[in-house]
């Protein structure tokens, strides 16, 4: 759990890295995209890199849902009777919605790829380049909508989950439990602004 | 005070249970939780009816008998055992729900009594440190650092009310499992079986059927005994090493 | 003496410690006589323990391990919840770390002579003995006593010793040391060397052919009769300090193991001699259901002090200086608020008879802080004492710091139990006795911090050795299931439960346990007179017969039934508590905790009469009606002389 949830969190920096470069005009985006397909040329032939990278990103989703799926179904049949009256005390929202968030986010990428990576489901259509898509998709206000939500999920699920890893990976403790916490939230924080940025600064036409 | 109590009732485990009402007039603020139980108790075995069966034995907080969920949470609002609360944590005309520990490997014996025998068996998988009668080395030719021994002990208070089952979203009994690999794996007698005992104990813990850990921290935000979320990591991090050294898991 | 009250049997005599070689040698020399039991034999042995405290605990772990077969009973849901887990203070052990002059000598003079002189010296020279491996011991299974910067352990001074020898792990030091012992009673489960039955009560013992040969139990969840066999049994089963109702022990400790065992024939040794506490939480209302102790330690800095107005109900912090009646102060000047345990309960009970007493019910002392506060700062208190404030804080609802501490004393420790000899065997052979359950090592008074080493003591390393004697004539031949001793002992069980549950009463069982109790505290409690025990054993044999006519127990006897347990333990209490009464009426002197109001000094204190009364008194049983038959075993004093004690 806490090795895939590194590996989408490292690709969640570089991503939104990548994303920024919106800022930077058309032509710096969409040759990033390029660049990405083709990085490590000319030893390795076009999208190798990418394509290792989307097979890694698969295992670790496959992994990450195959070991949620089954702490769910071991959480389910240690509590086989529910409580009546059942209070927190001291679990977040962030903690409590991992589940749930992690499903929302998966419908979320899969609308994503369709979306940027496929074109699919935008409406620049499928011939589109990156760009293009991108900004056709953030000046609906719906859509935009659907990924702000998306994210704020995201961001809870990163918040609860960079603290997770570091207690499951066995490096937390008593004097640094506070500052992993405060860290967690400030990197949830950060990651997600920076992912917003793009679809509001689409919206507000400060890119197009 | 008067109070209306919700009071789980379940005769035996074959039986479905169900929340039954109570009033109880009279209740004085100083009276512990368990003796204003003790005060419905006697009422119903002189009304004829069967009183409600819960755990409790030294009263004092330190044996670990007692549990209840009380209004949802584990041991009730104050960070203590049941038996430490006091009536005047509610006020007049207060309702209570009262509920056994929930748990796959708790099951109820009767009303709120569990049978937490599961906590025995992951202790009996490795939560020990083998020295036999008589074959104890002097105790002063092993040095215990200080801090050491305080967080070995810190650990080691942990009293197996399994409040921490009771109120993990996922049933998991990692905090306690956590608070032994923790109380030994700090001292240099546990440092032998180190390995062996997290890996053992954790794969009895998830034979019992209690849930897995994803940290949610609300076990240690009700264990009367304080113990922190720092014993969780550690246990995970001697699981690791203990992996990485080519123990084998058992499940 | 009346004679009706009892007849005088027999004397009896401990013949196992080896006399004919100094002290110091008798242990080994006693493992050494003693036959042993080989290897391959053990396996074929089986040893029902009952109990899972220190004694038991300890004793079932280290009985698995030498390769018997053990079977192991306790009511609890785990073995870990044992009573010994709420010992706070901490556990003696003669090993001189202080270099302060201690000695294993010393350790055995200075509870031979806080025993009041009421001891068998034999066995408390041994308990000094092994009280240094108790300590390797512990530590080796982990034990995290308490230790100082450079890695080492760290001592602490008790009541009643000069010298620091007390190991302790904050104020849980029970509680570590059982979890001590239960890891290794677990690791023998795991090793399929112990048998295990948890919330299983023993009712019954099994003789056959004079020996103890098995138990009858009842499954506390189903209310199921069975009985077990064995080669041995031993009875690690606590203390009987709830015969007084309200006590510091856990609300199931009860004297049902031992008593059941007298009625088969073991002698029940001086069971009036029994352990007041001076620092308790006092009583709240009627509703009260335990005592609570707060640590002794208090007393080296509180001041102990009742309103000189009869009933002044004004807060403490508004009491004047000038008003208060410092007492303790006043009435012994050398020792002032450190006086020893029976004494400062006693004065605190004489003053709030008097009418001076405060809180609920006029039952309460103010042990105050103001001056230590003054003098150390709060900082400092806090430090010292700030766990003990919380707790009391959070069951009294008061702030200790502003207005001081309500105490009052409470029944603690019972010194007395069955009869053993230096092997810890009872009068019934086959019976073995460790822990609070016998009355071998404290005599008529125990010091701070002895019981835990007592308990691991006859656990670890007694027990297991001197049971090998009796072991190696076995195994014992088989008895059959249908055996008329096993017959008969079940059906007496089943008899008791139908009974309970035909009476009913108009009254519950915690109604006669308290009426019990409150009786037993009045008249056999921390003073005594003839007249109160004559009183008290006017109105116990009718409190037995409205008992047993009047009682009300809820539900059935196939199911888990609480109200049921209680009964069995309350009809057991009522017994015990008359044979108490006629034992502290017999023993017409005081000594340690048993206080006749007829035998002090002029000063107060404890009178004792060595001419007459140094013995063990050990106590037959005969059928309810008929005077118990009275057994003495006389005391010799060889290495501690005789003497007064004095405080002032
Ligand atoms: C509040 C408190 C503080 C104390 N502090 C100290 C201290 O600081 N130092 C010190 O030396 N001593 C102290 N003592 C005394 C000491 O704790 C006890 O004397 C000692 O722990 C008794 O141990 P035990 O093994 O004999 O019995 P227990 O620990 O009482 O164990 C009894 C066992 O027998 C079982 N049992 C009982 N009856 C039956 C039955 N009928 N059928 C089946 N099983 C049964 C129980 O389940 C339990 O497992 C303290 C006592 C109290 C109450
Ligand atoms: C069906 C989809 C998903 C589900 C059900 C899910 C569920 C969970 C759960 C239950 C945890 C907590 C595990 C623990 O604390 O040990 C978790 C952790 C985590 N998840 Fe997800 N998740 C999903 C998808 C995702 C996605 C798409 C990402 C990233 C983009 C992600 C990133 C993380 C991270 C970084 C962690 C922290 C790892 C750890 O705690 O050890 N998850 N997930
Ligand atoms: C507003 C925020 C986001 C923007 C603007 C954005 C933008 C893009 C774009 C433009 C692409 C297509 C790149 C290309 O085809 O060259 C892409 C691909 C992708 N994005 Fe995002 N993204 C955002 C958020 C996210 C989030 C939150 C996740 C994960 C949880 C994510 C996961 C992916 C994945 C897995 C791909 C496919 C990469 C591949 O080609 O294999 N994105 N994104
Ligand atoms: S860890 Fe805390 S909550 Fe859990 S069993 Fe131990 S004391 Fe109880
Ligand atoms: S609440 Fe449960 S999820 Fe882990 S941190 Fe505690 S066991
Ligand atoms: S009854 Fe022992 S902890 Fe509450």
């Amino acid at each position: 759990m806490a090795v895939t949830g590194i590996i989408f969190v490292l690709y969640l920096i570089a991503h939104m890295v990548g994303n920024l470069k919106a800022f930077a005009g058309a032509e710096t985006f969409n040759n990033y995209s390029e660049f990405l397909r083709e990085l490590g040329e000319p030893i390795l032939p076009r999208l190798t890199v990418l394509t290792i990278i989307r097979v890694v990103l698969l295992v670790a989703i496959a992994t990450h849902i195959w070991a949620a799926v089954s702490l769910w179904r071991q959480a389910k049949r240690a509590r086989p009777i529910g409580y009546v009256t059942k209070k927190r005390v001291q679990q977040s929202y962030a903690s409590r919605t991992m589940r749930w968030g992690g499903i929302i986010l998966f419908l979320f990428i899969v609308w994503h790829i369709l979306d940027l990576t496929l074109g699919a489901v935008n409406p620049a259509g499928r011939d589109s380049l990156p760009y293009g898509r991108l900004v056709e998709g953030f000046q609906n206000p719906v859509v935009v909508i659907w990924y702000a939500v998306a994210l704020i999920v995201l961001g809870f699920h990163i918040r609860h989950g960079v603290w997770s890893a570091t207690q499951s990976l066995g490096h937390s403790n008593k004097r640094r439990e506070r500052a992993l916490n405060v860290f967690a939230t400030a990197f949830a924080v950060v990651l997600i602004g920076g992912y917003l940025l793009i679809p509001f600064s689409v919206l507000f036409g400060i890119i197009d | 005070m008067q109070l209306t109590l919700r009071v789980w009732r379940q005769p035996s485990p074959a039986v479905k249970g169900k929340m039954a009402n109570y009033h109880l007039t009279d209740v004085s603020p100083d009276m512990s939780f368990l003796e204003m139980l003790d005060v419905l108790n006697e009422q119903l075995i002189l009304s004829g009816e069967d009183p409600v069966a819960f755990d409790h034995d030294c009263r004092e907080g330190i044996c670990g008998s007692c549990g209840l969920m009380i209004n949802g949470i584990a041991h009730g609002p104050e960070q203590t055992t049941t038996c430490q609360l006091h009536m005047r944590s509610f006020s007049d005309g207060d309702t209570i729900d009262i509920e056994p520990w929930r748990s796959g490997g708790f099951p109820v014996v009767k009303d709120l009594v569990v049978d937490r025998s599961a906590f025995d068996r992951i202790i009996s998988a490795g939560g020990f440190i083998s020295a036999p009668t008589g074959t104890a080395p002097e105790a002063h030719a092993t040095p215990v650092p200080k801090v050491d021994a305080d967080a070995a002990f810190d650990a080691a208070t942990c009293i197996g009310c399994g409040a921490c089952v009771a109120a993990c979203p996922n049933g998991s009994a990692m905090l306690f499992t956590a608070a032994k690999v923790t109380h030994l794996g700090l001292l240099p007698q546990g440092q032998p079986e180190r390995d062996s005992r997290v890996v053992r104990m954790v794969a009895q813990q998830d034979a019992e059927d209690f849930g897995g850990c994803t940290n949610i921290g609300e076990c240690s935000a009700v264990c009367p005994k304080g113990i922190s979320m720092e014993t969780i990591s550690r246990l995970n991090h001697d699981l690791l090493g203990a992996l990485r050294a080519g123990a084998v898991p058992t499940s | 003496m009346a004679l009706e009250l009892f007849l005088e049997g027999d004397p009896i005599a401990d013949t196992k410690a080896p006399r004919d070689v100094p002290i110091g040698e008798r242990w080994s020399e006693r493992k050494f006589r003693g036959k042993l039991v080989n290897p391959a034999n053990r396996r074929k042995l089986t040893i029902i323990v009952v109990g899972t405290g220190l004694a038991g605990g300890a004793a079932a772990a280290t009985l698995a391990e030498a390769g018997y077969h053990v079977k192991s009973f306790w009511f609890q849901d785990s073995p870990r919840r044992a009573h010994s887990i709420a010992a706070q203070g901490g556990i003696n052990a003669a090993k001189n770390y202080r270099n302060d002059g201690d000695s294993v000598h010393r350790l055995f003079y200075d509870t031979v002579k806080g025993g009041d002189f009421r001891s068998r010296e034999d066995n408390v020279h041994r308990l000094a003995e092994i009280s240094t491996q108790i300590i390797d011991q512990c530590v080796a299974q982990g034990v995290p006593f308490a230790r100082e910067y450079g890695g080492l352990l760290d001592n602490r001074s008790f009541g009643g010793a000069q010298v620091s020898r007390t190991f302790y792990a904050r104020g849980q030091t029970g509680q570590q040391l059982l979890i001590g012992a239960y890891q290794a009673f677990e690791r023998q489960v795991a090793a399929g060397s112990i048998e295990t039955h948890s919330r299983t009560e023993m009712l019954d013992l099994v003789v056959v052919d004079g020996k103890a040969r098995g138990i009858v139990v009842r499954d506390l969840v189903t209310g199921e009769v069975t009985t077990h066999l064995a080669d041995a049994v031993v009875l690690g089963t606590g203390g009987y300090s709830n015969v007084y109702y309200l006590s510091t022990n856990a609300k199931g400790s009860n004297t049902t193991a031992i008593w059941r065992a007298h009625k088969r024939g073991a002698l029940f040794a001086n069971p009036c001699y029994t352990q007041i506490h001076p620092t308790c939480i006092p009583v709240s209302g009627d509703y009260q259901s335990k005592l609570t102790l707060m640590s002794e330690s208090l007393r080296n800095d509180g001041r102990v002090w009742v309103p000189k107005e009869r009933g002044d109900s004004r807060p403490a912090h508004e009491i004047p200086e000038d008003e208060r009646d410092y007492y303790l102060e006043r009435k012994y000047p050398a020792f002032g608020n450190l006086v020893p345990r029976d004494i400062a309960s006693r004065q605190a009970k004489n003053v709030c008879d008097e009418g001076y007493g405060v809180g609920p019910g006029g039952l309460g002392v103010y042990l105050d802080f103001t001056d230590a506060i003054q003098r150390l700062g709060r900082k400092a208190v806090e430090a010292k004492y700030g766990n003990l404030f919380d707790m009391y804080a959070r069951i009294t609802g008061e702030d200790p710091y502003e207005s001081g501490m309500r105490i009052y004393p409470a029944v603690h420790y019972t010194m007395g139990g069955l009869w053993v000899d230096y092997d810890l065997q009872s009068t019934i052979p086959g019976l073995f006795v460790i822990g609070e359950a016998n009355f071998s090592d404290h005599g008529a008074n125990r010091l701070g911090a002895s019981a835990l080493m007592q308990g691991l003591s006859d656990g670890y390393f007694v027990l297991p050795n001197t049971i090998t004697d009796y072991l190696s004539a076995g195994p014992f031949e088989k008895v059959p299931a249908d055996h008329p001793a096993i017959v008969e002992a079940e059906a007496g069980v089943h008899a008791q439960v139908e009974k309970f549950l035909s009476i009913n009463g108009t009254r519950t069982v915690a109604s006669f346990h308290r009426e019990l109790g409150k009786l037993v505290w009045d008249y056999c409690g921390m003073e005594r007179t003839a007249e109160s025990l004559r009183k008290a054993l006017d109105r116990i044999p009718e409190i037995r017969k409205e008992f047993w006519t009047d009682v009300k127990v809820a539900g059935t006897a196939t199911d888990f039934n609480q109200n049921l347990e209680h009964a069995a333990r309350v009809a057991d209490f009522i017994d015990l508590a008359e044979l108490m009464c006629i034992d502290a009426l017999h023993r017409e002197e005081s000594c340690g905790g048993h206080f006749r109001a007829e035998s002090q000094t002029p000063e107060g204190e404890a009178l004792r009469d060595d001419e007459n009364f140094a013995y063990v008194a050990a106590w037959g049983w005969t059928p309810e009606g008929e005077p118990p038959i009275l057994h003495k075993e006389a005391l010799e004093y060889e290495y501690v002389h005789l003497a007064q004690r004095s405080y002032k």
